[in-house]
């Protein structure tokens, strides 16, 4: 079974801090860490290997210093990483994300299935993995926690929903987004450190993919970020006064206005 | 203090330390409290290699050395010494295989090893024999097959839990010393059963137990090296492995030493944290440096072993001697640093107290090996003579 | 907008979208229009009722399982048809997974997750804020170009308006073109899940009980309350240790270290074996009677009462939202 995992490099913490001059986000001195759900999907595309053999590709879109993230994805079991780097890939929105990793996914076929986590650390947005299905003309299964079985060209998932799962079945290739309940990610080997250090990771840009510049990065989106700003946080200590009653409300009340429930 | 360790070596460490991090610190309490076998930890280390670490490349290992060995240990005692030590006997039930035995035995046993599918115990130890290995009675008839065993082995560790012995036996009651061997026994083999599992004070995630073996026949095939070396094999045996008990040492040490800062800085008493008393910095600041110096004592010892010098004895005696005193030490100034709050089991630094103890009483009780340092010492005075 | 329903009730989320979608609407002088695809859907007209001056009702039995394929294809279909300069949904599991691929399909831009939307009358282009970095960093996004403008929102972010049944509007049958749209995944089963599918140490939110609940019975209370939130259990050692609850939940020096988005700490009284646990955790309610308690010194918010009040009132509260 061929899987395809993509993942995506992100800074290794949500505390990050907007510069008050440049208005733009302090990166300096952030780790950089591969996106946790992304990780899952690693994990799981590892895990079909070992069950029904193959190979696992992982790909990423990034600057260069994305490279480890996809290293650090082979001492985690994955068989071979190929960075998409191109200065006109920058700036994208996930429109021209998906459009550039569609074109490597078509330069890789064939393949099974491709594997990607629910949404990133930074973004948040989840909107990768559906659109990428859109353009390659595949299935697409959100929120999968477990592959029950694949056979004959077929496979059977379950799939969360707020209230429970559902069980679906789809023609392979297909693509997948996973949840942290799938599964719980493997720490790196010995072994895996080993060849994530030897591994030769090809890095593939605009011409490589035979790709129109207008359609990736900047010059590809469709969307814009044209203000980011902290939203009013105070992490003082607010011991509410009053009946219990109004305790209550208040405290609905702060719940609701950081986003918590 | 920077070792100048080299990647590979870093790399090794690193790993073990987020294993013990990540793994084995939410589950310590637990796994001390029920006494119970680490199994789930122990596949998490298989599959991270670390069980590769102490096999020979040829055999499916990563061909690490005594250094590499005493880095994991050591990470890993830092948060458990019970885990440390379950894992750590699996290299002393495979040295004497990857040093005595035949390209055969070695095919057929390294390999499972290594992938942390089989673990391992050594079985030296009686109820008659402890610091004076010598007066072991458990004998080896040679019969029709192989060897007939009969006898019972004290205070083993990983008992019941590991497939594969090294068991130390009497071939040949005549010779006194050179009349013991060293066989490779198979859990499940006839005759071959476990004993009480012991209730111990520390280390109490590791299985420590007797092996009872009547009538237990054993193929030929299963002697490793020589018949008559057995007491060699185990001597040079517990040379090389001596600085690892170092490393659990420090690694406790350092696990208790961190809780005590942590501790000290946090606890307010008389409007500021007592890591502002003199008192206090000064049993801190002796706890680190001893820490320090244990560390620095066996990684030497470790790289000696690892040079291929051929006389490591009392370097590696005094390795395990002066850590495992400083972890008693450590760990008793720890505890009392974190006062009443340290002496309740709520809180992880009375296991590592418990934990600690061990270390100057196995291998070799500190006693004996003071004496053999002694030894030495008298042997080159007299030269100079 | 899209008009999620499950089972045939149209879904809350969709009432508030409408009444943000109005204003938007009236902001730029433009009609508001819901999509409802399913079978047997009731209460359509709320819709309009809601707000919505048109309804394009398409009801068939093969969209009554919320066919994602069929989603998508047939929501595509009618925005290009009817040419909307901007396209809302819900930000459920559901729109989640097949909104995108509308936006990829049509081809568009997309912001998910929006907790504000604004209109720039002048250029009508829709200010789409959404948090970023789990909600630390917010970004206001527009799409300047590409029609329509389309954007997800989570539930619970705007209200709902009251009904105005004397609203007119209109309700069209769209037939839904059965041969020309194909599905590729087939729903077989759905089994409802009520209890622990969140695991404590991932959890996003906690409800923890400590000494102050006084018996194993009372841990009901907070399993209540954490079912209402969608929350994990946790507890401290006293509580483990009495045995009110499994070893699993226990949080603390010798437990678990949790760092969930919200931790409510219920009777529990903040001692550094258990806080060392769960202080890192974005934001701490703490519900104890003794204003003392260390808890309240790492809270963000604190109420000092009887838990055996507080926790009913503010799970019967949170339960009616």
């Amino acid at each position: 079974m061929n899987v395809v995992v993509c993942l995506k490099q992100v800074p290794g913490t949500t505390q990050v801090k907007i510069d008050p001059e440049t208005n733009t986000l302090i990166r300096e001195g952030i780790e950089n860490i591969i996106n946790p759900f992304d990780t899952y999907a690693i994990e799981e595309g590892v895990r079909l290997r070992e069950r029904f053999g193959g190979k696992v590709t992982v790909i990423s879109m990034g600057p260069t210093q994305a490279e480890a993230a996809l290293r650090e994805a082979i001492s985690l079991g994955a068989d071979k990483g190929v960075l998409l780097s191109d200065a006109a890939f920058a700036g994208a929105d996930t429109w021209a994300t998906s459009c550039t990793l569609s074109m490597a996914l078509r330069k890789l076929e064939p393949y099974d299935l491709v594997v990607c986590g629910r949404q990133t650390l930074d973004g948040d947005t989840g909107q990768v993995g559906p659109q990428l299905a859109e353009m390659l003309c595949l299935p697409f299964i959100a929120y999968v926690n477990r592959i029950e079985e694949i056979a004959d060209g077929k496979m059977r998932v379950r799939r969360m929903v707020e209230d429970g799962y559902e069980v679906m079945e789809s023609h392979l290739p297909a693509v997948i987004t996973v949840v942290k309940e799938i599964n719980t990610p493997r720490l790196p080997s010995l072994r895996g450190i080993a060849r994530s250090k030897s591994a030769s990771i090809p890095v593939w840009g605009v011409k490589d993919l035979n790709v129109d510049p207008d359609k990736v990065g900047m010059a590809g989106s469709f969307t814009r970020v044209v203000k980011i700003f902290s939203p009013q946080q105070d992490r003082q200590g607010e011991i509410f006064q009053g009946d219990i009653e109004k305790q209550v409300d208040c405290l609905i009340g702060r719940l609701k206005d950081n986003g918590l429930i | 203090m920077e070792y100048f360790l080299t990647e590979e070596q870093k790399t090794i460490k690193s790993l073990a330390r987020r294993i013990a991090e990540e793994k084995i610190l939410p589950v310590r309490a637990e796994l001390d409290e029920k006494e119970e076998f680490p199994w789930a930890i122990i596949k998490d280390l298989a599959d991270a290699d670390m069980f590769r670490v102490f096999i020979p490349e040829e055999y499916e290992g990563l061909g690490g050395g005594c250094l590499e060995l005493c880095l994991v240990v050591e990470e890993l005692s830092r948060v458990c010494g019970g885990v440390a030590t379950t894992y750590a006997v699996n290299a002393l039930g495979s040295y004497t295989l990857i040093e005595y035995g035949t390209e055969e035995q070695k095919r057929k046993y390294l390999p499972d090893i290594a992938a942390g599918k089989r673990l391992t115990a050594f079985a030296i130890s009686e109820a008659t024999a402890g610091s004076d290995a010598s007066a072991i009675k458990m004998t080896a008839d040679k019969v029709e097959g192989g060897y007939l065993l009969n006898g019972t082995k004290q205070f083993i560790t990983n008992a019941g839990e590991a497939e594969l012995y090294t068991v130390i036996v009497l071939t040949d009651k005549t010779r006194g010393a050179r009349g013991a061997s060293a066989i490779f026994v198979e859990k499940d083999t006839p005759g071959f059963t476990f004993g009480k599992k012991e209730k111990k004070m520390g280390i109490r995630a590791s299985a420590t137990g007797e092996l009872v073996f009547r009538n237990c026949l054993v193929p030929q095939e299963n002697l490793i090296g020589k018949e008559g070396l057995g007491f060699i094999q185990a001597l040079r045996l517990f040379d090389r492995s001596r600085p690892g008990i170092g490393a659990q040492a420090v690694g406790i040490a350092q696990g208790a030493l961190e809780m005590a800062v942590d501790y000290a800085q946090q606890r307010v008493q008389f409007d500021h944290p007592i890591i502002t008393q003199p008192v206090v910095q000064d049993m801190l600041a002796e706890m680190a440096i001893q820490t320090e110096a244990a560390r620095a004592l066996v990684y030497a010892a470790a790289r000696m072993v690892d040079s291929g010098a051929r006389k490591i004895t009392e370097e590696s005696a005094m390795a395990k001697v002066f850590a495992s005193d400083v972890a008693m030490r450590v760990t008793t100034d720890a505890l009392q640093v974190c006062g009443g709050t340290g002496y309740m089991k709520d809180y992880p630094v009375e296991k590592m107290m418990r934990d600690a103890k061990i270390t100057q009483i196995y291998e070799g009780a500190n006693q004996i090996l003071r004496n053999a340092i002694a030894v030495e010492l008298r042997k080159r005075k007299a030269k100079t003579e | 907008m899209f008009a999620e329903q499950r089972n045939g009730e149209v879904r809350g989320v969709v009432y508030e979208l409408l009444a943000k979608g109005r204003c938007l609407a009236d902001a730029l002088q433009s009609e508001l229009s819901a999509v409802c695809l399913g079978h047997e859907v009731g209460d359509v007209k709320s819709l309009i009722a809601h707000g919505a001056d048109r309804v394009y009702l398409v009801d068939s039995p093969d969209l009554a399982g919320n066919q994602e394929d069929f989603l998508t294809q047939q929501l595509v279909e009618l925005v290009q048809q009817h040419r909307p300069e901007i396209v809302l949904a819900g930000a459920t599991a559901l729109g989640r997974a097949f909104v995108p691929r509308v936006a990829s399909a049509l081809p568009t831009g997309l912001s998910a997750d929006c907790i504000s939307l604004d209109i720039d009358a002048e250029k009508r282009l829709l200010l789409q804020t959404k948090p970023t970095f789990g909600g630390n960093i917010m970004a206001v996004i527009i799409c300047p170009e590409a029609r329509p403008q389309m954007a997800t929102v989570r539930p619970h972010v705007f209200s709902q308006c009251e009904p105005d049944g004397s609203r007119r509007g209109e309700i069209i049958k769209v037939d839904f073109n059965r041969e020309s749209i194909t599905s590729r995944t087939k729903l077989i089963d759905f089994v409802e899940e009520i209890g622990e599918t969140v695991r404590i140490e991932e959890a996003d939110i906690i409800v923890a009980g400590g000494r102050g609940l006084g018996k194993a019975e009372n841990f009901e209370m907070l399993n209540e309350l954490a079912s209402v939130m969608g929350a994990a259990v946790g507890a401290t050692r006293a509580a483990v240790d009495e045995g009110w609850v499994a070893y699993s939940h226990q949080i603390g020096q010798t437990g678990k270290t949790v760092c969930p988005r919200l931790y409510i700490a219920v009777g529990i009284s903040g001692a550094l074996q258990h806080t060392v646990g769960m202080q890192t955790s974005e934001c701490i309610v703490a519900i104890n009677d003794d204003p003392n308690a260390p808890i309240f010194e790492v809270a963000t918010y604190g109420i000092v009462g009887d838990l055996f009040q507080v926790v009913p009132l503010l799970t019967e509260k949170l339960r009616k939202r």
